[in-house]
């Protein structure tokens, strides 16, 4: 089971309506496709850090979407389309997370043995982390 | 970290005092707020965290100033560069 987050912007003038019946419409894909969204944040209207097109603002909405990677590929395929969508990115985060926790779990180690041997120990344990993680 | 005079010593232990060295105040390491937070996943939705390692012009801040390690340095790059996709972030600051 794979976890992904996608965030897309609508244009500043889509009606709440169009965005409610865009989401729902993503949600039965996702449904449809063995997915399940777990979370969906509306960030609401925000400046946007430059222009895209013509527009200085734009609606932000994240999906945190959970399922194999196939229902991915046609969300992504219907915000392409949706013309009210100027911009959209899926990130994968199931990997990234386990590794953050993983670091956490491992801090709170060399915590404990720092503290009984009274030595500095964490610049050594993220060493390791970095080459092992990067490679694999 | 810029270290002009490498020859004096690698492992600079606690009598770590070069003749020329740098201002004291460049040469520690390691002051980064993601080890005093103790923040192991660098989240592209947080953009205030990104912007403290941006320059005033939107570029990303060297690891030698900003004391982070590789590791960290390549994760908050890869959330910086998430984070101008989405316009949540410039990519020049004109």
């Amino acid at each position: 089971m794979r976890t992904y987050e996608i965030v897309y912007i609508v244009v500043p003038n889509t009606t709440d309506d169009d965005l409610a019946k865009l989401n729902s419409q993503l949600e039965k894909v996702v449904a449809d496709l063995g997915g399940k969204i777990v979370k969906t944040d509306l960030w609401g209207r925000k400046k946007l850090a430059y222009k895209i097109g013509k527009y200085e603002e734009g609606v932000y909405v994240v999906l945190y979407i959970e399922g194999s990677g196939k229902e991915i590929a046609e969300v992504e395929r219907r915000l392409r389309v949706n013309d009210a969508v100027i911009r959209h990115m899926t990130v994968r985060t199931d990997e990234d997370l386990k590794r953050a926790e993983k670091l956490k779990s491992r801090r709170k180690v060399s915590v404990r043995a720092a503290a009984a041997s009274g030595a500095d120990s964490e610049g050594d344990v993220e060493g390791e982390g970095g080459d092992e993680e990067f490679d694999s | 970290m810029p270290r002009p005079n490498d020859r004096n010593d690698r492992n600079d232990g606690p009598s770590r005092r070069p003749m020329n060295a740098p201002m004291p105040s460049s040469r520690r390491r390691r002051s980064s707020k993601l080890s005093a937070e103790k923040i192991d996943y660098i989240d592209y939705k947080d953009v205030k965290l990104l912007q403290s390692f941006l320059t005033e012009n939107g570029k990303i801040l060297p690891a030698r100033l900003s004391g982070v390690s590789a590791l960290q340095q390549r994760k908050i790059a890869e959330a910086i560069k998430r984070a101008r996709t989405i316009a949540l972030l410039p990519y020049v600051q004109a």
